[in-house]
């Protein structure tokens, strides 16, 4: 596989009582800059192989190679964005992002630090906001910090969980365009939980579609046809994108439930819709 | 009407306070005596070693008072707080301060203790469960009831008097620290994890402040009951202490003095609650 960064092998969970495992013999790579989308449905697994990608939670079985070398635990090289956008209520911007930033250099100084800090925060356009706690803030500049703290540790690769899966259709309009920018900017490798299906589409270089569980899988991999510079405002007038709607929809509506308890092919199919 | 909320309630507390003052005024009148017979020389002596006293044909009083006289003591103590003539005769104001110097030790010593073992107890599952069942035994003992075990081995009535402090301030304060901890969100923890932060900034600057408002209301608890347990411990072991001058007056049959004491008691256990209060505020976050 060229330029190959990450590479998932036989990966399993199961958890303790579960007769069946939720996911069994995960399998897939991701290249170094590539935008990764995973689509599936509720509880087949997805956010704990994020965990496990994260370092934050065990596999059962199986194994994560980052770079050649073995994850075991969380690092520093991969920086998350969770769910629920995870700061630090009692600080404010500034600080929850140099909370951060502090974490990935410790012998920087405060100047440093502050500096390198409003950069990023500029980058997802807050800086008016810096110095205001969570609290003052809408769910997605919220999402936007989060996505900050995220960039500014300069991670190797970027994992996100469903980021903006609470945000309203026009936030998350906008915030996908930022990230889509912030992305291009910075040749960043990003592996990314989605449940929308067109966020999936503007987003991904490749779209993992994991069948159901229990003992579910990566069952195929949708190459998006379009081209890399797509814009959210004329995504829909081109033919390739109902196609690959069409075909990712299909997955998700009539043919991910047969696939479960393991039905699912051992190596996913690659299909360019 | 728009007088504000605060305003009118602080009206009508005024007027509450008339009222009960006006109460008070009346029901310790002198009264005229009653039409029974003229009393003898000596039944008056009589009444009089029993406590009572007839008054004579001016009328009676009923030892209780006045709000006249309990403003002419109050005066007197503010006028000279700090005046020391012996052991059965010192101003209120260094009264106070024996209190509190036993309450801000005792506290200390509590927060010095509860706050790490709460921290210890809230991280681990395995030491909240071995030492849930001491601390769930030892809690509910009142703390004089340690009185007698404190003076026979520390043998000092003062140092035992902050003890009782100490172990009367613990609880409150350990139980809250480790909920405070445990109920940590799990979220900020993944940050801290997936930033490899150290355990000791972790603890410092994670746990800490999201821990925080918990653990503030525990230590409000606990300094509300240090002070109530203040008075007593102080009326037991005697010697010096607002507590011990309450029990002082009464022996002396000074109800006024006693009444004082009283009032000063409640008004700096609101001052002690506020404080802690103001330091709540600034520690809690809105999420």
């Amino acid at each position: 596989m060229p330029n190959e960064f990450l590479r998932i092998e036989a990966l399993a969970k199961t958890y303790p009582g579960a007769g069946e495992a939720v996911f069994d013999g995960v399998d897939f790579e991701i290249r170094r800059g590539e935008f990764v989308c995973i689509v599936g449905h509720s509880g087949c697994g997805k956010t704990t192989i994020l965990n496990v990608l994260a370092g934050l939670e065990q596999a059962s079985a199986g194994h994560v190679f980052m770079d050649g070398r073995e994850v075991a635990g969380p690092s520093l090289d991969r920086g998350v964005v969770f769910q629920g956008h995870a700061l630090m209520p009692w600080l404010t911007v500034r600080r929850n992002v140099a909370f951060a930033v502090r974490s990935r250099w410790p012998e920087w100084s405060a100047k440093q630090v502050d500096a390198h800090v409003e950069e990023f925060v500029r980058l997802v356009g807050l800086e008016h906001a810096i110095d205001k706690k969570p609290q003052a803030l809408s769910g997605g500049m919220k999402q936007r910090v989060g996505i900050a703290r995220a960039f500014a540790i300069q991670p190797k690769m970027l994992l996100l969980d469903e980021p903006f899966g609470a945000l309203d259709a026009l936030t998350r309009g906008t915030i996908q365009d930022e990230l889509l920018r912030i992305c291009a900017q910075t040749h960043q490798t990003v592996f990314m939980i989605t449940h929308d299906v067109d966020e999936a589409i503007l987003l991904a270089d490749r779209i993992l579609l994991m069948s159901n569980g229990p003992r579910a899988r990566v069952a195929e991999i949708v190459v998006n046809t379009m081209p890399r510079d797509r814009q959210r405002a004329t995504l829909h007038h081109d033919p390739a994108y109902y196609r690959i709607r069409n075909h990712l929809v299909d997955f998700l509506v009539s043919r991910s439930k047969d696939l479960s308890h393991g039905r699912a092919p051992a190596t996913p199919v690659e299909v360019s819709p | 009407m728009a007088v504000p909320l605060k305003l009118r309630a602080a009206l009508l507390s005024v007027l509450l306070l008339a009222v009960f003052v006006g109460a008070w005024q009346l029901a310790t009148r002198p009264v005229a005596s009653a039409s029974g017979p003229a009393l003898t020389p000596e039944q008056i002596e009589y009444q009089k070693m029993l406590g009572k006293d007839p008054g004579g044909a001016s009328g009676t009083s009923s030892g209780f008072p006045t709000p006249a006289q309990f403003a002419t003591t109050a005066i007197g103590h503010l006028a000279r707080p700090f005046y020391d003539n012996g052991p059965n005769d010192k101003g209120i104001g260094l009264q106070l301060a024996y209190s509190l110097g036993r309450v801000g030790l005792g506290f200390g010593l509590a927060v010095l203790v509860a706050v790490p073992l709460g921290f210890l107890i809230g991280m681990s599952p395995l030491v909240h469960r071995a030492l849930d069942p001491f601390i769930q035994v030892l809690k509910p003992i009142s703390p004089l009831a340690w009185m007698p075990i404190a003076l026979y081995t520390i043998k000092d009535s003062s140092v035992s008097g902050i003890f009782v402090i100490f172990i009367c301030s613990v609880w409150p304060m350990l139980i809250n620290t480790a909920f405070g901890v445990s109920g940590v969100r799990r979220e900020w923890l993944n940050v801290a994890r997936t930033l490899e932060v150290k355990p000791q900034r972790l603890a410092f600057e994670v746990i800490l402040p999201a821990a925080a408002p918990t653990i503030l209301t525990g230590m409000r608890i606990s300094m509300g009951i240090a002070w109530l347990v203040i008075v007593a411990a102080e009326m037991l072991v005697g010697g010096t202490g607002i507590g011990y001058f309450v029990w002082n007056e009464w022996n002396n049959l000074s109800l006024t003095n006693v009444m004082f004491a009283i009032t000063v008691i409640g008004l700096v256990g609101m001052g002690l609650d506020q404080l802690f209060a103001r330091a709540q505020k600034a520690v809690t976050y809105a999420e």
